[in-house]
């Protein structure tokens, strides 16, 4: 007879503030405009503290939106729906077919009032397929300014590395200034390095939180960690993120030191490399029947957090801010912030070349001691899902395990669950895991 | 032999005709990926530059390395790779554009031999200023490493009668194009698409000497065939010659194209300049823009419109590579674009091999509603 280890369990005692901290952030972007904020549209990965020069202002990340739209079905598929009958394909990325979706709706998803109406759309072109062009249709729609960076300068491939960060630096100077002019706001550069240093604080919080996730039994099970994850999304240039995800990190130590689980049964554990289906987002607590517990997924470590690869020593430890680290430069202005920022996203390994890349993902593996990978193709994402392939085919070279499963995690029209279902049981089983209760 | 069936024949032997080139010239090819790609460096380098297109047959040899909601043509380029019908390449490039044929790229780099490989790491805020001199710097990368594996000093005379030879070429095929002005064009839409690709295969001196010849033979040139409806087609990659021969059995002639096996690839010439590598680079950021790199729908549109009004068309086919989000991005502005002017549009949606009779029913519904109107 197979023997579950049970572990004590208890909810984390953070829990309630970070979902007032969530929910603050949420009303904030309903209401931006009323407090006098500047309301600012962009992808999740911008460095969006810069705009702290401007005044005080809310950013809207369009991919968590569209994330939590498509997690609600019924709100989801009107949507897109509507969406469609303007004539976009139903193939493009699902966070931005919620996010259009709703704003053609005029409804807000976090109030059910008017969509926000935003003042400028300013990211950096970090999806090659689509975000600047989802943010153009947002500017043609609402006729508002868009400006963007690109900034996807992915080190190590052929050419001179140091003309790209340059590069990347003058677009992020001369965006200040076109800031300025289509706001009328004088940019205070001190703002602005404040709110960016908090903003390199709270990534490194946040890769921290993921790799103590290492700990078996894991202290955090996903589900709980994409609630919380928009705290760090969002908020990334505010103190108050600094305070909570500290608080949520000592927390976590404190529960790795009385071993204290996630999910009690836990006896499998897998990790990702994507985000997951949003609407089906009970798979994760299913799979809890089989002892498994997803340690992590790659995406998240690295966008909205931050850490550092080891790459000689195979390891991964947590990032400390840019201004801290050898050679780096102390900000003084905004020329300082600018070439801080381009040179801290370069190297910053959501850029990694794809060769880098696969040597993260088995670092990682090995890191959240993992039994398996879940592998996801996207098929409303190309950027992420167009080497999947290879990334597969490479960790099972290393003897790693893998599933994958096929869907658009952004539309539940278009994810087969009991298909996935079958096929994760399959997997389990054929990895000699059993239902818990069939034991 | 005209012109005509002369770019007819590089075309149906094009592998043989990069490989009789390099023994001809003891000379190396390169492949190219997006009309991105400097060819002009690549020629002066003394590379004779071959696009890499798909040959439109079913394939499964790219399952295992792109999943099948990547760009068709980006997959049916690979499996050419794969299947070992590029093996005389001597290298292999791209500029940075799209996802999609980055994954082409990729897995050729890591999967399929070749000696040399190089990512141009294009800038792609064609509205920067700061894109120009970045694009200066990659090009100077990409030089010394030609420099390097061919063993030959690219010199300034070198780029300068590549771009002599390119800007010559750009030139004599928008001549052949204000032949399709007239109102019984001398040159079908399937016979200009093989120019145009035989001008992505071919030497370009000797594609200049053909393009020579064709404007002497066009003036004369009869088609025994009726022109039927002035149709214009806009859309992404496309090579597929049978489809549009298909489409002008059925009393159509496509007059005037936007795609990147068409206009949008030549249209722009090299504004010549002292700095040589500079004046490319100004021409790569300047040039008629793929909408994977275009940070706003107008430039594009009204480009289309002027050249749709120019060519006096009457319709429009737009299409699209199935999965290709930059054009399916750019379509409904488009279509908004064409309704405004009263431009009747169809669009179809084109995958490694086509539904024939499907795509001829629907073209066919099209064109007698189009005559219709014009009765």
């Amino acid at each position: 007879m197979t023997t579950v280890t049970k572990y004590k369990t208890a909810p984390l005692k953070c829990w309630q503030k970070g979902k007032e901290l969530r929910l603050e952030a949420y009303r904030d972007l309903a209401t931006g405009h009323e407090q006098g904020k500047l309301m600012v549209l962009g992808c999740a990965a911008t460095p969006y503290g810069m705009l702290a020069g401007l005044g005080d202002f809310v950013f809207l990340a369009g991919e968590p939106y569209g994330a939590s739209v498509a997690a609600d079905p019924p709100v989801s598929i009107p949507a897109m729906e509507l969406y469609e009958a303007k004539g976009y394909a139903r193939d493009m990325c699902g966070y931005m077919r919620n996010f259009l979706g709703t704003m053609f709706q005029d409804k807000y998803y976090f109030t059910g009032g008017p969509f926000p109406k935003f003042d400028f759309a300013w990211s950096v072109r970090h999806c090659p397929a689509g975000h600047p062009k989802w943010h153009q249709i947002v500017s043609e729609y609402q006729g508002i300014p868009m400006n963007y960076i690109d900034d996807e300068t992915m080190l190590g491939t052929d050419g001179d590395q140091q003309a790209r960060i340059d590069y990347v630096a003058g677009q992020y100077l001369d965006s200040i200034e076109w800031m300025e002019k289509i706001t009328k706001r004088k940019y205070d550069d001190e703002k602005g390095i404040e709110a960016m240093r908090n903003y390199f604080i709270n990534e490194g919080l946040w890769g921290e939180i993921n790799l103590l996730n290492g700990a078996i039994p894991a202290p955090l099970d996903i589900k709980s960690m994409f609630a919380l994850m928009p705290i760090s999304m969002l908020r990334r240039h505010e103190k108050v993120a600094i305070e909570f995800l500290t608080e949520l990190r000592d927390e976590l130590k404190e529960r790795i030191a009385d071993k204290i689980a996630a999910v009690p049964n836990e006896r499998y554990r897998m990790c990702m490399l994507t985000p997951p289906p949003w609407s089906f987002l009970k798979v994760f607590r299913y799979l809890e029947n089989y002892g498994v517990v997803f340690a992590g997924t790659y995406v998240y470590l690295i966008n909205s957090g931050e850490v550092k690869f080891l790459y000689d020593e195979g390891k991964v430890v947590p990032a400390t801010p840019p201004e801290k680290r050898p050679g780096w430069k102390t900000m003084k202005n905004r020329e300082d912030l600018c070439r801080t920022v381009a040179r801290w996203r370069a190297e910053h390994p959501f850029q990694s070349h794809l060769e880098t890349r696969k040597k993260e993902y088995v670092i990682m593996f090995k890191h959240w001691k993992a039994n398996a990978y879940l592998l996801l193709i996207n098929r409303g994402c190309v950027p992420m899902t167009t080497s999947m392939y290879d990334f597969q085919r490479d960790l099972n070279r290393q003897g790693i395990p893998t599933s994958m499963f096929e869907g658009n995690f952004a539309d539940c029209r278009d994810i087969d669950e009991t298909g996935v279902l079958d096929r994760l049981e399959t997997f389990l089983e054929g990895q000699g895991i059993q239902k818990i209760q069939s034991l | 032999m005209g012109a005509i069936e002369k770019f007819q024949e590089v075309l149906a032997t094009r592998h043989q005709y990069a490989q009789d080139w390099k023994k001809k010239h003891n000379g190396k090819a390169i492949g190219w990926l997006c009309t991105y790609s400097p060819v002009e460096i690549m020629y002066a380098a003394g590379m004779l530059p071959v696009r890499i297109l798909g040959s439109h047959e079913v394939q499964d040899v790219t399952d295992r390395y792109l999943f099948p909601t990547v760009c068709p043509f980006s997959r049916d380029a690979l499996a050419q790779g794969l299947k070992g019908r590029y093996n005389y390449l001597d290298g292999l490039t791209m500029a940075r554009t799209c996802s999609h044929v980055q994954g082409t790229y990729d897995n050729w780099k890591n999967y399929i031999p070749i000696p040399f490989k190089y990512y141009v790491w294009q800038p792609n805020h064609m509205q920067s200023p700061r894109a120009k001199p970045l694009m200066v710097q990659e090009y100077k990368g990409f030089i010394v490493a030609l420099e390097k594996f061919t063993g030959k000093k690219i010199t300034d005379q070198d780029l300068g009668k590549a771009i002599e030879l390119y800007n010559t070429n750009r030139k004599l095929m928008k001549q052949v194009y204000e032949f399709r002005k007239k109102e019984e064009p001398p040159i079908t839409g399937a016979e200009c698409m093989e120019m145009v690709v035989a001008s992505q295969l071919m030497d370009v001196a000797e594609h200049n000497k053909l393009l020579e010849q064709l404007l002497k033979e066009l003036p004369t040139r009869k088609l025994n065939r009726n022109v039927g409806v002035r149709l214009m087609m806009v859309g992404s990659e496309m090579d597929d010659i049978v489809f549009v021969k298909m489409m002008e059995t059925l009393n159509c002639t496509v007059v005037i194209d936007e795609h990147c096996t068409g206009s949008r690839y030549f249209w722009d010439e090299v504004k010549p300049g002292k700095d040589h590598v500079a004046a490319i680079a100004a021409r790569y950021v300047d040039r008629w823009q793929c909408p994977a790199v275009a940070a706003e729908f107008k430039p594009r549109t009204d480009r289309i419109l002027k050249h749709a009004k120019d060519w006096s068309i009457q319709g429009v086919l737009v299409y699209q590579q199935k999965f290709c989000d930059p054009h399916e991005f750019d379509i409904p502005s488009l279509l908004k674009m064409f309704k405004d002017n009263n431009i009747a549009t169809l669009v179809l949606e084109f995958d490694v091999t086509i539904p024939f009779g499907q795509f001829r029913t629907r073209i066919e519904a099209f064109l007698e509603i189009l005559e219709l109107e014009l009765v």
